[in-house]
């Protein structure tokens, strides 16, 4: 679900296709029959946006008919513990307070619980936590602790376990049956969640609905299990994380986690996305998941430690992490008596996303802009906000291969063809930097399932072309150069950071190994680490990124690896190299019952070995290796060591997986369905129609369509959804550019159901324009009986696809799909909408220049008098 | 092994002698083809063919067209709505199907006879066939074409003249003039490649091992098993087309697992090498020449 992993991960698919050969049924649950479906053995269409409800029936379905792995998920997950008297789930408030009271368009509490949880505040948009918590571990009123509430959307990469004291939870019942424990709460929450339900809003007829359900079912247990596939399906909406959060649900309570065969795959979107997350390029997180220290709240090391460090599990360790972290960046400037240089590490205010760094353009807060392997003018969503926001820089510098639409927003965009400005108008001084190919430098790809595979370099990039790692190095050179006389106490970290790569070859190359021996980390004694454990807080080792602590064990290039699956075991261990630790599987501990047996010996892989007394099995144990499965934690442990024998999940505090989540998330400690921003349908579950702690931006800029229900919604009556094709690499600027692959798909087209087609007299192969309160762009026609009508509350919704890939430059050029999404975020992860908007679609070509917005203004406005004949009616 | 000899073509191997290489070829097997157009694009990139034109075509998610000169790979998209009932025995997903079946027997009361129309989107990667009995060889005028050690067949680039004549020979309307030279172009199974021990371009790139390369024998034996594999799943319409020797074109080099009928696909069903009769057309224009030569001699020297 939320992957079409066929077209857009054909490589990973091959496994998929030879599980299938091996007699495992692929499933596909998707708006559009795509080439994963054409593999799998079942598609089901849902309307884009309700996939929420659908796993929600999912989770319903299991409970309801005592399908979970009970031993599981009484040992393993927190369904046992009781939450605080202070909850309110979302069927809890009858109409009244939040979203009556918030007056958002498109709230309607009449009957239906209003959606909301306790501590909503409808001001804010936001939720304060305290309520969320554990029974008896309730957050109490000193100030710091409320600070940390509030913050929660800064802090949520740190919140692993809250203020449990050595892994227990206060209240707990085993039997499962006390009203206020997680597993009653979570059938509650899930109740109305019925195949009936599912029909009505996902457009899923409850057969196929049921025979999904049944499929998860039969398929886990002891003898079995299943995995998800997701990708950005499942992560471009507004309720994104909790789409995630709904299958990790399902997913424990079928005990398919830590499991051979189980699991939650996150197909990333591009090679390495999961490596620049691991070591970020996000403003919110350092390497290794640790949280960016706060400008005002974590004012220096030990309360930045304190902050992060739980009772119990592996972020007890924290201090350690960050500490050889700053090691490894600061090198001999880092002492104990500096904090280890924390004080030069970048703190964070607020929000500094990509979006409302967009915002802050537009707001002329912006100076300068790096766009590195990204072309937003094409891939991300509301293409014009971005150009004019660039127009308002002093500067941008655009490192790519070829001249992308963002590096030409200046002279070649529909604001010059409509007159809306001129070159002449754009001061901002654009710096095009040519940009090395994967080929033409080494490095290592980090991929979906954690595995770091390093690259070698085939050829010298042509030219001025250089890579990534050397445009920073020698940046990083040239402005250390202009620093070095500089006695500013803001220039010490760029001047104190260890910067001595050294370099081969005419170009004066950085060597890449080295930088992944500095990530890799040294012990006290300079030697490579082979592992994290030996990381202290006293400054001896060195580490980049803790997590990756191993990757260079024994001096050695572990990525590098290339040894055949035919010739070892069929985890693979020394086919490159994973993290944490080259393990295959994480929190494999939960392959092992809780005396640490197998849960069956067709599923074995991870158990207790009593005559060795330690863990072993056909990955590295992800549990400390001697820990037997009946440890009881003195009272003084901390850390790893405050975690019992039975309990896995060693990163939580509790030790357990969350069902129910206490704290983490801005937007609800159990996922609901909410609507998407835009949406032809009210929400049939909730008063509240959409996810109420989203993230919007009011401004003329970016003007959202009303939803159903809500004057004007009728104006854009189908349901728009972007995508990729495997022809195309996102936002095209590598495979637009190359006749071979722009012949495959040498035009932009939408997809169209032949229903549609004939309701609005689109022809096949002619041209189409698809509308939207932002934009217009026109597309070639593509009727094809792969997009289905669906039946959603009575209604037949018709869905239009649009492949985002095209933009002006290039090749094989286009309209950019992207001019027509609004910006609507995801409030966890500050993640756009782009898999569920609202539009119109209309036969021919749109209007060029000027009256391409006249077409657009003639929209806006029969959605404004809709508004005012509403109001005064 | 009578396999072998079944492989055997006009001059391979007898004409190679020692030199005779295991005759390879391709098995397609289109049931795992997911579309990625990568054997397109490595065949491309690899054999130097050209780009051949941004051309939407509103055909699936088939741009390419067919294969001709510039295209030697090319991959068919069929959208097809077809009946499949659930009550079609031991069809793949039978058990969850029966399993949900019994639930919404207990439950709604609903319609639980849910024969539907299924959708199907095939996809399957053709290519030159290398035919057993290969009419194009047969009719090159300069020997351009040829059999290689392998037991396929390849056009020699600095030898084809451009005549035109192995164009219509061709049962499957693989090979195809290109306007720029003039010159006949199709697969040459990567013939360079097999010349330093590799696998060709196309079968190298396929991500889930449609496209599988190797000795003939050995991939039709694989190929055999993967359709009783398929039929045992419900596939009851998986078949092999171009693997049967006794076929009009002897067998295929290069030959495919099918969902469904050729013709679905744009193959031809019954192909049949376009020279197979001209031995005995020849023989028949012989006669009637030597009848004819006879007459004329009988109305010359009968008179006298």
């Amino acid at each position: 679900m939320g992957s079409n992993m066929a077209e857009n991960h054909p490589v990973g698919f091959q496994w998929v296709v030879e599980a299938k050969k091996r007699g495992a049924k692929v499933i596909h649950v998707d708006p559009r029959f795509t080439r994963t479906s054409a593999i799998a053995d079942r598609h089901v269409p849902l309307r884009a946006g309700s996939d929420i409800a659908f796993l929600g029936g999912v989770v319903n379905y299991i409970l309801e008919h005592g399908r979970e792995f009970r031993e599981y998920v009484q040992a393993y997950t927190n369904a046992r513990v009781i939450v605080s008297d202070d909850f309110r789930d979302t069927e809890d408030q009858l109409d009244d307070v939040g979203a009556a009271q918030s007056g958002e368009a498109g709230c309607r509490a009449g009957g239906k619980p209003t959606g909301l949880f306790s501590g909503f505040d409808p001001d804010s948009g936001s939720y304060d936590v305290a309520s969320w918590q554990y029974k008896g571990m309730e957050v109490g009123a000193s100030a710091g602790q409320r600070e940390q509430g509030a913050s929660v959307g800064e802090q949520a990469h740190g919140s692993h376990g809250g203020e449990l004291d050595h892994g227990e939870a206060p209240e707990e019942d085993e039997t499962l049956e006390h009203p206020r424990c997680v597993f009653q709460l979570l059938k509650r929450h899930y109740s109305r969640y019925t195949p009936e339900m599912v029909e009505r809003v996902c457009g899923v007829p409850r057969e196929a609905f049921l025979e999904v359900a049944e499929a998860l079912c039969a398929n886990s247990g002891r003898e079995r299990t299943s995995a998800f596939c997701y990708a950005v399906g499942w992560t471009q909406h507004t309720t994104g994380v909790q789409y995630i959060r709904t299958a990790a649900i399902i997913q424990l309570l079928l005990g398919n986690i830590g499991r051979p065969g189980g699991g939650i795959l996150a197909l990333r979107g591009h090679a390495s996305i999961q490596g620049s997350t691991d070591i970020p390029t996000l403003y919110n997180i350092l390497p290794g998941y640790l949280p960016m220290p706060h400008a005002h709240e974590t004012t220096n090391l030990d309360l930045y430690a304190d902050r992060n460090s739980p009772p119990a599990g592996f972020w007890g360790n924290t201090k350690a992490y960050v500490v050889s972290m700053l090691k490894a960046w600061f090198g001999e400037a880092a002492t104990p008596d500096n904090d280890f240089c924390f004080d030069h590490v970048p703190r964070i205010s607020g929000d500094h996303s990509h979006y409302q760094t967009v915002m802050d353009m537009l707001d002329g807060k912006v100076e300068g802009y790096f766009i590195m392997g990204e072309n937003p003018v094409v891939g991300s969503a509301n293409s014009k906000a971005h150009r004019l926001g660039m127009a308002n820089l002093k500067w941008l510098v655009v490192r790519d291969f070829t001249e992308t639409e963002t590096a030409a927003f200046w002279h070649d965009s529909p604001e010059i063809d409509s007159g809306e400005t001129t070159p002449q108008d754009i001061a901002t001084e654009v710096f095009l930097m040519p940009a090395a190919a994967h080929v033409e430098k080494d490095g290592s790809f980090t991929n979906t399932q954690r595995l770091l595979q390093w690259h070698h370099k085939a050829i010298e990039p042509p030219d001025d072309a250089r890579s990534e790692l050397w445009f920073m190095f020698h940046l990083g050179n040239l402005v250390r150069r202009k620093l070095a006389e500089s006695s500013d106490p803001k220039d010490r970290p760029i001047l104190d950071v260890t910067w001595d790569y050294p370099t081969h070859g005419s170009i004066q190359e950085p060597d890449a190994e080295k930088v992944l021996e500095e990530i890799g980390g040294w012990d006290a004694d300079g030697q490579p680490l082979s592992d994290y454990l030996p990381l202290r807080d006293d400054g001896s080792t060195a580490c980049g990124c803790w997590i990756y602590a191993g990757c260079y064990g024994d001096g050695v290039n572990q990525t590098a690896r290339r040894k055949p699956g035919s010739e070892q075991t069929w985890v693979a261990p020394e086919w490159a190299w994973a993290w944490p630790m080259n393990r295959r599987i994480i929190y494999n501990r939960a392959s092992a019952d809780p005396e640490g047996r197998p849960w069956s010996e067709r599923k074995k892989y991870v158990w207790w070995d009593p005559d060795e007394e330690k863990w072993t099995g056909e990955d590295v144990p992800d549990f400390t290796p001697d820990k037997p499965p009946d440890y009881v934690p003195p009272e003084d442990a901390e850390a790893q060591e405050a975690l019992r024998g039975d309990e896995p999940f060693i990163m939580q505090a509790d030790g357990r997986a969350w069902l129910f989540a206490p704290n983490g998330l801005t937007d609800g400690p159990f996922p609901t369905h909410y609507e998407p921003q835009e949406s032809p349908f009210e929400n049939a579950l909730y008063g509240q129609q959409s996810n109420p702690a989203r993230q919007q931006f009011l401004r003329p800029e970016n003007p959202y369509t009303p939803s159903d229900g809500a004057p004007g919604a009728e104006v854009f009556p189908f349901v728009l959804t972007t995508y990729r094709l495997t022809e195309h690499h996102t936002a095209g600027a590598m495979s637009r550019t190359l006749p071979y692959l722009a012949e495959l798909m040498p035009e932009f087209f939408c997809e169209v159901s032949p229903e549609l087609a004939e309701q609005r007299g689109l022809r096949h192969g002619e041209w189409a324009t698809i509308v939207s309160m932002r934009s217009a762009v026109e597309a070639r026609v593509l009727v094809t009986e792969r997009l289905e009508p669906l039946t959603v509350q009575g209604r037949v919704i018709h869905q239009v696809g649009l492949p985002y890939h095209w933009g002006r430059i290039g090749y094989s050029k286009g309209d950019a799909a992207n001019e027509l999404l609004s910006i609507a975020l995801d409030p966890n992860v500050h993640i756009g909408e782009y898999k569920a908007a609202t539009c119109d679609i209309r036969p021919g070509r749109r209007p060029r220049g000027k009256a391409l917005n006249e077409l657009v203004e003639r929209y806006r406005r029969e959605v404004n008098v809709a508004s005012r004949e509403r109001s005064e009616g | 092994m009578s396999d072998v000899f079944e492989l055997e073509t006009r001059s391979w191997p007898g004409s190679y002698g020692d030199e005779a290489q295991p005759r390879v070829g391709f098995f397609t097997d289109t049931s795992i083809c997911i579309g990625c157009k990568a054997c397109e694009v490595a065949c491309k990139e690899w054999n130097g063919v050209p780009e051949d034109g941004l051309r939407f075509t509103g055909n699936s998610y088939d741009n390419t067209g067919g294969l001709g000169a510039d295209t030697w790979r090319h991959v068919a998209f069929v959208e097809q709505r077809k009946r499949v009932g659930v009550g079609d025995g031991a069809g793949p997903g039978s058990l969850v199907q029966d399993a949900a079946l019994s639930q919404l027997a207990d439950g709604a009361g609903l319609d639980a006879q849910r024969g539907e129309d299924g959708f199907r989107w095939l996809m399957s990667s053709d290519v030159c066939k290398h035919c057993t009995s290969a009419a194009c060889l047969d009719v090159c005028p300069t020997g351009a074409l040829f059999r290689t050690e392998y037991g396929t067949v390849v056009v020699q680039e600095d030898v084809c003249n451009g005549c035109g004549y192995c164009i219509p020979a061709c049962p499957f309307g693989v090979l195809d003039q290109r306007k720029e030279d003039g010159r006949a172009w199709k697969c040459t199974l990567c013939y360079d490649r097999l010349k330093v021990g590799e696998e060709p371009a196309c079968a190298k790139a396929c991500p889930t091992d449609s496209i599988q390369f190797g000795e003939l024998d050995e991939l039709r034996e694989r190929a055999h098993g993967r359709v009783e594999e398929l039929q045992a799943a419900g596939e009851s319409e998986a078949r092999l087309y171009g693997a049967d020797p006794h076929d009009g074109v002897g067998g295929f080099g290069a030959f495919f697992l099918l969902l469904d009928e050729p013709e679905v696909y744009g193959l031809p069903p019954d192909p049949v090498v376009t020279t197979r009769d001209l031995p005995a057309m020849y023989r028949t224009a012989v006669a009637a020449a030597g009848v004819l030569a006879a007459g004329v001699a009988a109305a010359f020297f009968g008179g006298r």
